[in-house]
């Protein structure tokens, strides 16, 4: 760790801006570090044990993913300026919200376990197909990171999928819940296939075709939700912008969290 | 003072002093995370993969080789850490198996191949070695492991998932 931590404005900050392989490194790793914080949030407080447990390994997964994409930017960042000092710390403390470039929906509020858990449903079936695809990238050093994730990406497909079809299987109420949790949350699951300029700029290394990765999807909710007892809702998913650094107000509470240390006392270390 | 090369072989035999600090019982070797060891006039270069991409233990498990290393004389050591193949419980020794199930841990039952439904799987209990055992969670007290319980005895247990 250094002494003194570099602001990611500037050099740094125009690097990232003039390589769209950059910005699809920081996207994937946002994703996951936002995610994460997220699902983190629950520690301590899960429903029952076992469940808190398990929401707090996905959360370590998440934020390990993270820190493979960060560290791999920041080596690739590092590697066209040597003189500067970046490591996945200035990527994840000292970016602002508008650098962030996650989805909508990994930011906003956990709400209740439905929404939690099918929170998660959408962003793992998501990954589930983007990061098969991204296996096959020619780009060697992001298909490792997209073989390693997509082992544990599996797990919490399973473990989400199981909650939906358990809450919209259940009782009055846990249907009831989800329903609310899908209403809130279904404008927000369609960013994730509108295609970013670094997307597209990257396509040919990432091999991601997001117009197939759509068509999977869909049917993977079709089955997933007739299993719940739920409609897949007929409305557009309009909101969109995460992936372009525009957030909600979320994003900006939990940046203010999590970065509060690294700000207040840069390069502060244990 | 002239440079020794230290033999692969040595190197190999003080990693495997090297203990997981999560399971105490098996050695980074016993776990299949040591990937290569390189040896220069120098000292070495240790290839290393995580098991979970948010292990804590990996950066415990680097300082500890280091320090291991050390102590055999080998100041200049270089940790790399790669990705892919990704790590998985078919790497495990048989000898580190037996020393998970002696320790209170049910080992990984199958390959990862044979793509086995962990709700289907009955790892002996290593308390009274019944196989009448069922999964309470997929997930445990670490991110590698499960939570069973034994139908027999009653007792719970972590069970070592494939991965
Ligand atoms: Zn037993």
């Amino acid at each position: 760790m250094s002494q003194t931590m570099i602001q990611y404005e500037g050099k740094i900050a125009q690097i990232v801006q003039e390589d769209p392989m950059l910005q699809f490194l920081l996207y994937a790793g946002d994703n996951a570090l936002i995610t994460g914080h997220r699902c983190s949030e629950w520690c301590g407080h899960g429903p029952i044990l076992e469940q808190d447990i398990a929401i707090s390994n996905i959360a370590l997964d998440y934020i390990g993913a993270a820190r493979n994409f960060y560290q791999l930017a920041a080596t690739r960042i590092q590697a066209k300026d040597p003189s500067l000092e970046v490591t996945e710390d200035t990527l994840a403390y000292l970016r602002d919200a508008w650098d962030f470039k996650n989805l909508l929906i990994a930011e906003l509020p956990n709400g209740d376990w439905a929404q939690t858990t099918i929170r998660v449903y959408f962003i793992s079936s998501f990954q589930w197909l983007f990061y098969q695809q991204l296996t096959q990238s020619s780009d060697a050093d992001v298909a490792a990171i997209a073989e390693k994730t997509l082992k544990e990406v599996k797990y919490h497909l399973r473990w989400s999928r199981e909650w939906v079809i358990r809450l919209g299987d259940g009782t009055e109420e846990s249907a009831k819940r989800l329903r609310q949790a899908l209403t809130f949350l279904w404008p927000f699951t369609g960013e994730a296939f509108k295609e970013a300029s670094y997307e597209t700029a990257t396509s040919s290394a990432t091999t991601i075709q997001l117009a197939k990765l759509h068509e999977l999807w869909k049917q993977e909710l079709q089955e997933v939700f007739a299993e719940a007892g739920l409609e897949v809702p007929t409305q557009q998913a309009f909101q969109s912008g995460g992936k372009t650094g525009k957030h909600t107000e979320y994003l900006g509470y939990i940046l203010a969290e999590m970065q509060f240390l690294q700000r207040a006392y840069p390069g502060a270390s244990w | 003072m002239e440079a020794i090369i230290q033999p692969t072989a040595a190197i190999w035999k003080v990693l495997e002093t090297v203990c997981d600090p999560e399971v105490p019982v098996l050695t980074i070797v016993d776990l299949g995370i040591v990937r290569d060891v390189q040896t220069s006039e120098k000292g070495a270069v240790i290839t290393i993969t995580p098991t979970y991409s948010g292990c804590p233990a990996m950066d415990v498990i680097r300082i500890q080789i280091k320090m291991a290393l050390a102590e055999a004389g080998i100041k200049e050591v270089e940790i790399k850490q790669i990705l892919s193949p990704a790590w998985t419980t078919d790497w495990m020794s048989e000898e580190g198996k037996k020393k998970l199930h002696a320790y209170g841990i049910a080992p990984p039952q199958y390959k990862v191949k044979d793509d086995a439904n962990i709700e289907d799987t009955h790892p002996p209990c290593p308390q009274c070695n019944s196989v009448d055992t069922r999964l309470v969670s997929e997930f445990g007290s670490t991110a590698c492991k499960a939570l069973f319980q034994c139908n027999d005895c009653l007792e719970p247990f972590d069970y070592f998932k494939c991965h």
